[in-house]
């Protein structure tokens, strides 16, 4: 693997570190409000996949999807002004942190709903099938969500129809406040997919290589016929489920754990002693992101009279 | 002492307690509930005191969990259950309100289900669409379902025991926003029957119509219109099916003026109901029509503009003023 594209990918992993911590100030500060979920310690998942879709290939991601987001290439600027309720957002500050689309740079969408969006996945993966376009589509959700029937349905259409779904996994091994092995006797959970009939993979998911491989090799395979996959990617949430959560069921010691092979202090010592100079990437990465914030802070507000706009009642 | 001042969600708690203590066929799950004590900690220290057996944890799936729950009323438990927030009750749409809620109808009261449905509800916390629907809709309509909204602490404790003795399905909506507000609450005070709306304020001249977080800024309204010269009455609904039509009916008749308030998006709501009975029971004593205050025709906004959504002191009073008074 060459330094370069560690390099590249270290500074695509600071830009949603320092976009979410930035959240946290701004929250923090009152500016921003309502529930907000935030991937730190995630960011290995969407750097390393999104590089592997295309232009007409659908994203479909959770409430934790600011990090998608912005690795499928959706502006900060306005996804700072969604989040923060300014009418230039990218949903016109209507979505917010749990529920914004930027279908325009192909991220369909978060959703609150747990499991809900997997099945949207499914049929955007069928309308290329329809259209001849050749998209196609990832699903993104937690380990909790394994245990939504939605999942289960969404994942045996798309390999009954043999459609090129990519399922991904994100295994921070925590659904809330409950450890996913409380709640599952096999936590195998590529076993579900491989009793379906889709292959399924687990890997280490702080490491962006090795994500970017696993899913190149699938969204190829998919893009040749080959029908869905599933990659289980383990890894850790450093923060609260929510910003206030204080994770009282977690211990110091774990987080310690955590904070060893989470994937920019991972990806940082790996760059040690190679010229690459680490602190830069996090210094043009923080400046972006400062920057980007503060032309959303000053943007207006959504206006309440547009607020029956795009219904019938 | 059974008089304390509690939070709502400690007045909920110990409703759970007192009833998991006299019935040990109460159990509660839901999802984080256990030892854990729940995004709310309505559920605080139940696992720790009743065992993992009357108080625990399920997979986030809340399908499972409410049919679940069917499976064990069937066989002689009293399940209550959790549903985080409001949206997160409708992946068990299908089990709730095609067999929950059917199941004694159907099986002409052969087989009954004592299940709770513990809903947080409504908004006011700045959270966003998911988290602060008015839900009450979908149950009111659905035949089987008794829907209880609790506005003061007393009544989440009473009602709860109430709906937790109550022989078949309820749907009981928690007003979020009131979880972390103190009043005084006495167990010892008989539990009140579901089905019966109290008179929150009597008033001469109006009377405003109201059911969980709505009770508060009804009367709130009253206080502010009381300093300007009009005397307006609040009932409370308390459980909106089964619907006391008879104390809400004696309060208009008198007033001659009602306005019906609710957070619920108006079009085809509880407020319109209510507005309808009205009009159609006592339209010979009303001096004009019902008036409805509600949320806006839209899904539930984005924390900024909340405050414009939910019905305000000042909203109710616009309407108030449009009861055709007459200038003496
Ligand atoms: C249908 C539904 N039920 C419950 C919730 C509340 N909730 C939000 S996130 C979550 C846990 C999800 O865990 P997981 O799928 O592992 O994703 P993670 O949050 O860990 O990324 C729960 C229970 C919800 N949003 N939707
Ligand atoms: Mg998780």
């Amino acid at each position: 693997m060459t330094e370069d594209r560690l390099e590249a990918d270290l500074a695509a992993m600071w830009r949603i570190r320092a976009f979410e911590e930035k959240l946290q100030a701004l929250h923090k500060s009152g500016e921003l409000i309502g529930s907000v979920h935030l991937c730190i310690g995630q960011e290995a998942a969407p750097v390393g996949a999104c590089t592997e879709l295309v232009d007409g290939d659908a994203l479909f991601a959770t409430y934790r999807g600011h990090g998608w987001a912005l690795a499928k290439g959706t502006p900060t600027r306005e996804l700072f002004a969604e989040l923060l309720g300014r009418a230039t957002g990218v949903n016109g500050g209507r979505g917010g942190s749990a529920y914004f689309s930027a279908p325009e740079y192909g991220f369909y969408g978060e959703n609150s709903i747990v499991g809900a969006g997997a099945s949207h996945a499914v049929g955007a993966a069928l309308a290329g099938k329809h259209d001849g376009s050749g998209r196609i589509a990832m699903a993104v959700f937690g380990d909790g969500a394994m245990n939504q029937g939605a999942v289960g349905e969404a994942m045996n259409f798309a390999a009954a129809f043999d459609l090129p779904v990519l399922f991904v996994c994100e295994n921070n091994r925590y659904s809330e406040l409950t450890p996913i092995n409380d709640m599952v006797r096999n936590d195998q959970l590529t076993e579900r997919a491989t009793a379906l009939g889709i292959p399924a993979t687990r890997i280490d998911g702080n490491d962006p290589a090795r994500v970017r491989s696993t899913v190149a090799g699938y969204a190829a395979e998919a893009r040749n016929g080959g029908g869905p996959a599933f990659v289980e990617l383990i890894t850790q949430r450093l923060v609260g489920h929510y910003i206030g959560d204080v994770q009282q069921y977690r211990t110091r010691a774990e987080l310690e754990a955590d904070g060893l092979v989470e994937p920019l202090a991972v990806a940082t010592s790996a760059l040690a002693g190679s010229g690459v100079d680490t602190d830069a990437i996090e210094g043009r990465a923080r400046a972006e992101i400062e920057a980007a914030a503060e032309q959303a802070l000053a943007d207006p507000f959504a206006d309440p009279d547009t607020a029956k706009e795009h219904l019938y009642a | 002492m059974t008089a304390t001042k509690l939070t709502m969600a400690q007045a909920l708690n110990t409703a759970l307690r007192d009833a998991m203590t006299a019935d040990e066929s109460v159990v509660v799950f839901g999802e984080d509930v256990g030892p854990l004590g729940g995004v709310f900690r309505v559920t605080d220290g139940l696992t720790e005191t009743f065992g993992e057996q009357r108080c625990f944890d399920t997979p986030l799936a809340e399908s499972g969990i409410a049919g679940l729950a069917i499976g064990m009323a069937m066989n002689g438990f009293r399940p209550v259950i959790e549903m985080q927030f409001d949206a997160f009750a409708y992946p068990a749409f299908e089990q709730i309100t095609s067999h929950l809620a059917k199941m004694a109808n159907r099986t002409r009261g052969r087989v009954r289900l004592p299940v709770v449905v513990r809903v947080p509800y409504a908004g006011g916390i700045g959270g966003v669409e998911h988290h602060c629907d008015s839900s009450e809709a979908y149950y009111a309509h659905t035949p089987g379902l008794t829907v209880v909204a609790p506005a003061t602490n007393a009544d989440a404790y009473g009602l709860l025991r109430a709906a937790i003795e109550h022989p078949d399905p309820v749907i009981f909506l928690e007003p979020k926003r009131h979880y972390f507000t103190r009043e005084e609450v006495d167990t010892a005070t008989p539990v009140p029957p579901i089905g019966q709306a109290v008179v929150r304020r009597e008033g001469r001249d109006a009377t405003l119509v109201a059911y969980g977080p709505s009770v508060p800024v009804a009367l709130a309204a009253a206080e502010l219109a009381a300093t300007e010269g009009r005397d307006l009455g609040v009932v409370d609904l308390r459980s909106i099916v089964p619907f006391d039509e008879e104390t809400v009916l004696a309060q208009v008749r008198r007033t001659g003026r009602a306005v019906v308030v609710a957070e619920a998006q108006g079009f085809a709501s509880v407020a319109s109901e209510i507005a309808a009975r009205i009009g159609e029971r006592c339209f010979h004593h009303l001096e004009a029509p019902v008036r409805r205050v509600t949320g806006f025709d839209i899904p539930y906004p984005p924390p900024k503009l909340e405050r414009h959504h939910l019905p305000s002191p000042d909203r109710i009073l616009d309407a108030v003023d449009a009861l055709q008074w007459d200038e003496t």
